[in-house]
């Protein structure tokens, strides 16, 4: 998906919502939304980003997809 | 096949439980304290002579027909207004009683005009009746006195008419717009003789008057004086059929009332346990679609969207479609295509749609659109309670004290349901409104609310969350509540979270422009006042926080202990007739039937087995995925049954974009909506008059949809599926779709005991209906929550990207009104455009002041996605601040406006909040223009003979 932007706003997105929850590692958390629900394609696509330096992605997203890439 | 007769009853049941036992003609009968005799009678199968009196609404006692006599009182009391007493001993029938009744009938009859024959309710008459039932023969005083029976019709509304010459003047309308309806839009004028019936004030007709158009007055008229257009010009009906609207997601039970197969008119059931006998004008009246001359009957085919359609056998239409897309599948992948199921369709043409895409196509790129309005209630309700839906039945709101309504417009857009909750706030039930218009609701005949909260666009979690921290601060927790039913440990992180001072009422007011004072009254009404009911709908889920809105509203219910028993609950109001149904039936991407994720292998492997086909254990694309994908070219192929994604998706010209890009597009349904424009293939679509089937409405409840007649287009929209199947190399083996049911029943556990036999016996049934709970399940979560332990989650308000700046210093939201639906593909193409012909822009006097805007101006309104222009309103129900859209006729693109930002969670698009600029304009925008002559380019037919 080329739209990366969009992408990385959406991921930051569920990001934030992860975040302060105290039950769950946020971390683990956005990693497992993301494997849930986007399709591998936009999967990939957030890999990708990542790979070429993942600008814009917020802290515990980047780990998150650092996570998925390594589970993927 | 026979008329469904309904018993009248002539009053309404006593709720009491203690029962009293009388004697009414010598026989003995049993009923509940405070029922009225006449309504024992009728229990014991005997018939008061009546006429003023009718079960839907309380007794009145004016026309002195059913009078008794009771042993040891004097006189002949009313048995309508009369209760029963333990031991009473009641005579119906009696030399007296005639007497008196042949001299009532009489006084009726010598004002009534006698063209019984050439009557439309000939036949259907509670005079003609009574004339016969009192033995009525001759009329002493003559028909030549001073008479009405020369009065004038009032036509002026569209489906029914008013004759006051046949007016007895029983006030049954008045009552029933009162007590039924809750829109007190009649009154009886005049006295005695003079007295009659009248829309409003004098100058005033039906149309011009507040009368909605329920039509609850027709039903309750026991003449010809208020009757159905569509019955004077057909005739009486011979045959009916119980069926359920296909409009809103209150899911009204009617009687097709048919003529062979002609409708002659659609009449409330009043066994109907979702409606209870009312209706509002869409499921009542506005049918007319059906046999709308723009209905495409005919498949037709192109192979550029900018060439004219070409109308085409079924045969090379679905071969059209099969061809198309194993071709994209095999030059693009497996996951190049994919499908939308719609959420006006029956539950097993869904569940066929999801089969087709996930057995047939090999994916999972199925979606619907449930996606653009609740998906933030599955996921939301599903982490805190652990089911996807609505917490009780309609029922309980007769048994809340507070109501708490957010984001939602009941009397525009769940009409019968508003009613139902207006006569309960009529008996005394509190209510907040949390909305940033001031709806119907706030302020009604004989309801006013206790609290409105008109907050800025964008804030519904920051208010929750303060209404949260007033409770949790203020020691109006429930305590015992959440100690037995919840996570400990949850509720302390979240108690917390929202005792801190970022959440206080004090903060939060800022923030959302509503006072502190009012959130912590609020806060403390909802915590205190009894059985308290939150009702909420889209201006919740449709934000870029909507699953988090509906997460806090979860916690507001925890934290009072609101859940569990009747009068209370969680209850999302559903958009169209089958939204629940649909994500029910494994709509979405990531899940199969029951909200089980397609990553469990060993649930997709009962679906494996059964099916015959290895399943995609990946999530699939959902609606905005889709048309990203689109528009970056990996996804090519879409069959989009009964939705008009063009029209209601956001962000239309991105919506233009992705379907332009798309190689083969396939649309079924009734008309040449707006994404037809973009499509290749046209599948002719059934209405819900024509198929078998089944909906399930916001209170999960599962009713029957019966076919009254042959489809137009030849085919019910499940059988279109079914070849589709079988072209894609997938065929499926169903002659019936009880056949659907029973393999849905089979493979979905909260579903297993559903069937149409079920059905049959029950009327109705909610899931989850198993073993656990043979007759279904009318209220969730007694005695513990569904996923154990109800869970608390950190709900932080993260106000939105969209925010008003210098360019764009307002906030659109938008809504919808009463008497159209939706995208309007139905409902304009009835009568009811008489209510509402275009959409308009509301803009408080303040704002429409500063930018020259008068009302009935056409302005121009902007946003960073595009602009449209239509007329503006000015009234001080929105905000200053804030403008308010209806989005119902394709003229006006409400959407070419809203933003493509979505819920975080489930991508559900944010409609609600637009920042947007007003400013005037002479009229059309250069857009609207150039895609009105679009879309009549591409609605242009070849008609060539079907080969
Ligand atoms: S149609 Fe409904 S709103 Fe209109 S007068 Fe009759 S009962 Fe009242
Ligand atoms: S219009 Fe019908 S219901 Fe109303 S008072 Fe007249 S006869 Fe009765
Ligand atoms: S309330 Fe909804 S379901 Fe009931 S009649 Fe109106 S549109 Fe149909
Ligand atoms: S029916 Fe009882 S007084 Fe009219």
């Amino acid at each position: 998906m080329s739209d990366d932007g969009k992408l990385v706003m959406m991921a930051n997105q569920i990001g934030r919502f992860y975040e302060p929850q105290r039950q769950v590692e946020p971390v683990a958390a956005i990693a497992t939304h993301l494997r849930k629900f986007w399709d591998p394609r936009m999967r990939a696509a957030i890999i990708a980003h990542l790979d070429h330096g993942g600008a814009g992605l917020d802290i515990p997203v980047r780990e998150a997809v650092q996570r998925l890439k390594a589970g993927a | 096949m026979s008329l469904v007769t309904e018993i009248d009853y002539g009053t309404p049941a006593s709720k009491a439980s203690e029962e009293v036992t009388l004697t009414i003609d010598g026989r003995p009968v049993t009923v509940p304290a405070g029922t009225s005799i006449m309504r024992a009678a009728m229990d014991g199968g005997i018939q008061v002579p009546k006429l003023c009196a009718t079960d839907s609404v309380d007794a009145f006692g004016s026309c002195r027909l059913c009078l008794v006599e009771i042993a040891g009182r004097a006189g002949t009391p009313a048995s309508c207004t009369t209760p029963v007493a333990p031991g009473m001993v009641v005579s119906t029938q009696t030399e007296r009683l005639k007497q008196i009744r042949k001299g009532v009938m009489e006084l009726y009859i010598s004002d009534h005009p006698l063209d019984c024959l050439t009557c439309a309710a000939n036949g259907d008459c509670e005079l003609q009746d009574m004339a016969g039932a009192v033995g009525l023969r001759e009329v002493r005083y003559g028909y030549d006195g001073e008479s009405h029976t020369r009065q004038e019709k009032d036509e002026s509304n569209p489906y029914f008419t008013f004759d006051p010459s046949k007016c007895i003047v029983c006030s049954r309308c008045v009552r029933a717009c009162e007590e039924v309806q809750g829109t007190f839009a009649l009154t009886i004028q005049g006295r005695g003789f003079d007295s009659k019936v009248s829309p409003g004030a004098a100058t005033d007709d039906f149309l011009s008057s507040e009368c909605v158009s329920c039509g609850a007055c027709v039903q309750a008229c026991p003449t010809a004086t208020l009757s159905e257009k569509s019955l004077i010009e057909i005739g009486q009906p011979e045959h009916s059929v119980v069926t359920t609207c296909a409009y809103c997601g209150v899911g009204c039970s009617f009687k097709a009332e048919m003529r062979g197969e002609e409708l002659v008119r659609m009449v409330p059931w009043k066994d109907g346990k979702a409606n209870r006998g009312h209706s509002c004008v869409k499921g009542r009246f506005a049918w007319g679609y059906a046999n709308h001359k723009e209905r495409i009957l005919k498949p037709m085919i192109r192979e550029r969207i900018d060439q004219p359609w070409r109308e085409v056998s079924w045969e090379v239409a679905i071969d059209r479609v099969a061809s198309e897309f194993k071709r994209l599948q095999a030059k693009h992948g497996r996951l190049a295509i994919g499908g939308i199921t719609s959420s006006r369709c029956t539950n097993e043409e869904t569940y066929l749609v999801q089969k087709l895409i996930r057995g047939g196509f090999g994916n999972n790129n199925v979606d619907t659109c449930a996606r653009v309005c609740h998906s933030p209630t599955g996921f939301g309700l599903s982490q805190a309670f652990g089911t996807s839906a609505g917490t009780q039945d309609f029922d309980s709101v007769e048994q809340s004290d507070v109501i708490v309504v957010i984001g939602a417009n009941p009397t525009d857009a769940h009409p019968v349901f508003a009613s139902r909750m207006k006569k309960r706030l009529r008996a005394g039930a509190k209510l907040i409104v949390i909305d940033p218009r001031r709806t119907d609701l706030v302020r009604s005949a004989h309801i006013e609310a206790d609290y409105h909260l008109p907050l800025r666009p964008g804030t519904n979690a920051a208010i929750l969350n303060a209404m949260a921290h007033t409770i949790v601060t203020e020691g109006l927790t429930n305590e015992a509540f959440v100690r037995e039913f919840c996570d400990r440990d949850a509720f302390e992180y979240w108690a917390e979270f929202v005792a801190r001072p970022e959440n206080s009422p004090e903060t939060v007011g800022l923030l959302s422009g509503v006072s502190p004072e009012a959130i912590r009254g609020a806060a403390r009404l909802y915590a205190t006042g009894g059985n308290g009911a939150i009702y909420y709908g889209l201006g919740v889920t449709e934000h870029s926080q909507g699953t988090t809105a509906v997460m806090a509203i979860a916690n507001l219910a925890m934290v009072t202990g609101n859940l569990g028993r009747k009068g209370v609950g969680v209850n999302p109001l559903r958009g169209q007739n089958n939204v629940q149904g649909s994500c029910d039936m494994g709509s979405f991407p990531h899940e199969l039937t029951g909200y089980r994720h397609i990553s469990d292998d060993a649930m997709r492997g009962t679906f494996e087995a059964l099916w015959g086909r290895k399943l995609d254990a990946e999530p699939g694309l959902r609606i905005p995925n889709m048309f990203d994908a689109a528009i970056e070219g990996t996804f090519l192929g879409l069959y989009v049954q009964g939705e008009d994604i063009l029209q209601s998706d956001p962000n239309t010209a991105h919506v233009v974009k992705a379907l332009s890009a798309m190689e083969c597009v396939v649309v079924q349904d009734l008309f040449l909506n707006e994404t037809a424009n973009y499509a290749h293939v046209f599948l002719p679509g059934s209405t819900f008059l024509e198929k078998d089937g089944t909906f399930t409405n916001a209170e999960r409840r599962i009713n029957r949809v019966r076919k009254v007649m042959t489809p137009k287009n030849g085919k019910a929209d499940w059988e279109i599926t079914l070849d589709i199947a079988k072209a894609m190399g997938f065929p499926m083996h169903y002659d019936h779709p009880s056949q659907i049911m029973d393999e849905i029943a089979r493979m979905t556990p909260t579903f297993a005991g559903v069937s149409y036999d079920l059905l049959e016996k029950e009327g109705s049934v909610q899931w989850p209906c198993n073993e656990k709970a043979p007759h279904g399940t009318p209220v969730m979560h007694i005695g513990g929550f569904v996923r154990g332990k109800g869970n608390f989650l950190i709900t932080e308000y993260i106000p939105t990207d969209e925010r008003p700046g210098p360019r764009f210093p307002l906030l659109l939201t938008t809504g919808r009104i009463l008497s159209q639906y939706n995208v309007g593909a139905q409902t304009r193409r009835t009568d009811n455009v008489v209510w509402h012909d275009e959409d308009v822009l509301e803009i408080h006097p303040h704002d429409a002041e500063q930018r020259g805007v008068r009302d009935g101006d056409w302005v121009r309104l902007q946003s960073r996605a595009g602009e449209t222009s239509l007329r503006a309103q000015i009234t001080d129900r929105v905000a200053p601040g804030v403008v308010y859209t209806t989005f119902h006729h394709p003229v006006t693109q409400a959407n070419v406006i809203t933003t493509d930002y979505s819920d975080w969670a489930t991508n559900c698009p944010e409609y609600k909040v637009t920042a947007v600029q007003v400013s005037p304009s002479n009229g059309p925008s250069d857009w609207q223009r150039e895609y009105g002559e679009q879309a009549e380019h591409s609605r242009r037919i070849l008609k060539v003979a079907a080969e």
